[in-house]
């Protein structure tokens, strides 16, 4: 346990080798995470929980750290060195409910530099635990800290109040802390200029646009010199093969292969488990993540994103939220299940049930970003811009509208700036590598499943007895043929897949960008639809599903008048 | 009494060092903000505020911490 952004992710997958996502702001964790540490022949099971100020919380994600203190036997506590008399408080409380602990003291490089110097043997004496000092990014001091877990002690501590922690933390950091006089790094120049208005705005402006220039870049020449290559020079001889072998026709062939043009294969449109079912994860999807993921993990782990929050909290405040809600906002380019997770930072239910509506319905996920960038990009850039212009639009909109209904005051922002670091390889690597194969672990299945009953239903022709029900609605709202709606059903399993299903039908430019916007909107995926419930209750995730539905189609219907 | 001036932290100009000397708010406020180190007596610096009531951005010992708008009027602060 620690408070925030102290670094116990990065020490917790250390010791236990489990793999967890860390990076540089406070509330990266948000639920626990359980692995074993092996000390001798003794196995000890050991918890990642989220980080707290005080044993009295005032998040959701806090409230997981309390309560998770209760079921530990042993306390590893996690302390930034260098801002000893904060982290001492939870230290104290922690001390004060008499479990053994052990004191893990991190950033212990960057004392250092910071002209900080701490007596280790003097803060041992009066805290009466093992103090270790650690730096959790090189593995530096892990060993030594295993060794003492089962030194842990539990020293005679009185049940203070709030003032009488304070005056003894102060008297034990004016005795163990030196602090030496030192200049201002580059870094920290930048991290001031970052939160002044004006150079606030310009750094912003440039971080985002060149992160998506980046994400544009990385992602075009994975699929244009890797995977797309990969398919058409490699794979789709062999489909063409297992084609004939199948005779050419019928429903197995159609199944597996699709429907294929002669001697040629449109790996877009032709519905195959095989051809499409591969090629839309992995040559359309997977670059995206693999190129998005890596942006967002820099910035995440240089520690831009709480600065971020400084500058959008007036904007977010129209909204009826903070301005860290821009975090969870952000995971939700990438998907939008750790994104409603991560709404876990965020105080009150009214602003987690916004926060949490508006990534459902308004940002979209990189696996449906792809698919946008795929198929409406080939008619122009222009159209692209007008899908992600209009669900910007609707974000606010809908945020302003909300707000006003909502019952309830939102909290005021009060965040901790981490300092600006340079992203350790390791941790940024890791995350990529974990997001990517949860990509891969989660939507393939459901992706090659949404792909086999979509061919199932068309042969039973299911679909034409729902297309003829809904044509009203689609064809007279939304200015799409019919068909469409199928591929609004299958929003419901995978939106990568759904926006496949519009390919084979012909759309002119306006009508993939309604379809592009409704899919978006219109209802979440089962995977977020399944955070949604947990997360916001059976009541307000109806509310919230209403609010999705008819946003959806009022906006779907104003697009389609405009276009 | 000190001859010092006693502002509230957002019209502190950026650059400005001062001790914090009142918090006016109910206790949930003053834990929370104590808990990130802004309590009475603490010497902070102010970095910067954003315009249009944005938040405020302050120092304390090696920590920058970020305090909304409204929170930031009712930190009085004595300036050095």
């Amino acid at each position: 346990m620690g408070n925030p952004n102290v670094g116990k992710s990065v020490i917790f997958s250390r010791l236990t080798g489990v793999r967890v996502i860390a990076s540089n702001y406070p509330g990266t964790t948000v639920g626990y995470t359980k692995g074993y540490y092996k000390f001798g022949d003794e196995i000890a099971e050991l918890i990642d929980v989220p980080g707290t100020y005080t044993l009295e919380p005032t998040s959701e994600a806090e409230e997981i750290a309390s309560e998770m203190l209760k079921t530990g036997d042993i306390v590893i506590n996690v302390v930034d060195a260098t801002n000893l008399e904060r982290n001492l408080y939870l230290t104290l409380q922690l001390l004060e409910k008499k479990v053994p602990m052990v004191v893990a003291l991190n950033m212990w490089d960057d004392t250092e530099h910071l002209g900080i110097h701490i007596d280790l043997d003097k803060l041992r004496e009066l805290l009466g635990v093992p103090v270790v000092p650690t730096v959790a990014v090189t593995g530096q001091g892990i060993k030594e800290l295993g060794e003492n877990i089962a030194r842990a002690t539990s020293p005679d501590n009185p049940v203070r109040t709030n003032d009488e922690r304070w005056v003894t933390i102060g008297n034990i950091t004016s005795q163990v802390q030196t602090i030496t006089h030192r200049h201002h790094t580059w870094l920290e120049r930048l991290g001031d200029a970052s939160v002044k208005p004006l150079p606030g705005i310009i750094i912003a402006a440039a971080i985002l646009i060149g992160a998506f220039l980046l994400v544009r870049l990385i992602g075009e020449s994975l699929i244009g010199y890797v995977f797309d290559p990969l398919f058409s020079n490699l794979w789709a001889p062999v489909m063409l093969k297992l084609g004939d072998l199948l005779g050419g026709t019928g429903f197995f062939h159609n199944v597996l292969v699709g429907s294929t043009g002669g001697n040629e294969i449109n790996f877009v449109e032709s519905f195959g488990l095989l051809t499409t079912g591969l090629y839309v994860p992995f040559a359309m999807v997977l670059p995206y993540i693999l190129s998005f993921y890596l942006i967002l993990g820099l910035l995440e782990d240089i520690g831009y994103l709480p600065r971020l929050a400084i500058l959008m909290d007036t904007v977010m405040h129209r909204l009826g939220l903070h301005g860290y809600a821009i975090i969870p906002s952000m995971l939700g380019l990438g998907c939008n299940v750790p994104a409603i997770l991560a709404t876990r930072i965020l105080e009150s239910r009214r602003e987690r049930f916004i926060a949490a509506t508006l990534i459902s319905i308004a940002i979209p996920c990189a696996a449906l970003q792809a698919m946008v960038v795929g198929l409406v990009g080939q008619h122009g850039i222009q159209y692209v811009l007008i899908v992600y212009g209009t669900l910007f639009v609707v974000w606010i909109i809908l945020g302003i509208i909300i707000n006003r209904f909502a019952r309830g005051l939102s909290p005021e922002l009060l965040i901790e700036v981490p300092p600006y670091r340079l992203p350790p390889w390791r941790t940024v690597l890791q995350k990529l590598w974990m997001r990517s194969s949860g990509f891969l672990k989660e939507a393939i299945p459901i992706i090659l499943g949404a792909v086999l009953i979509i061919n199932v239903l068309y042969f039973l022709h299911v679909f034409d007895a729902i297309a003829n029900f809904t044509a009203p609605v689609v064809t007279g709202l939304l200015g799409l043929p019919k068909e469409a709606v199928t591929a609004i059903v299958i929003g419901f399993l995978r939106k990568d897949v759904a926006l496949g299903m519009l390919a084979p039908l012909a759309l002119t430019p306006g009508q993939l960008v309604v379809g592009s916007v409704v899919l978006a909107m219109f209802f979440p995926c089962i995977a977020t639809f399944v955070v949604l419930l947990r997360e916001l209750g059976f009541v307000n995730m109806l509310k919230s599903a209403g609010i999705m539905v008819v946003s959806a189609l009022i906006v779907g219907g104003l697009l389609n008048l405009v276009l | 009494m000190s001859d010092h001036k006693q502002i509230p932290l957002n019209r502190m100009e950026s650059g400005q060092r001062g001790k914090v000397i009142e918090i006016q708010g109910g206790q949930g406020i003053v834990r929370r903000l104590e808990a990130l180190g802004v309590r009475t007596g603490r010497n902070i610096t102010k970095v910067s505020s954003m315009f249009m009531r944005g938040p405020v951005t302050l120092q304390i010992g090696n920590m920058q911490i970020a305090i909304g708008f409204g929170m930031a009027r009712r930190i009085i602060v004595e300036l050095d």
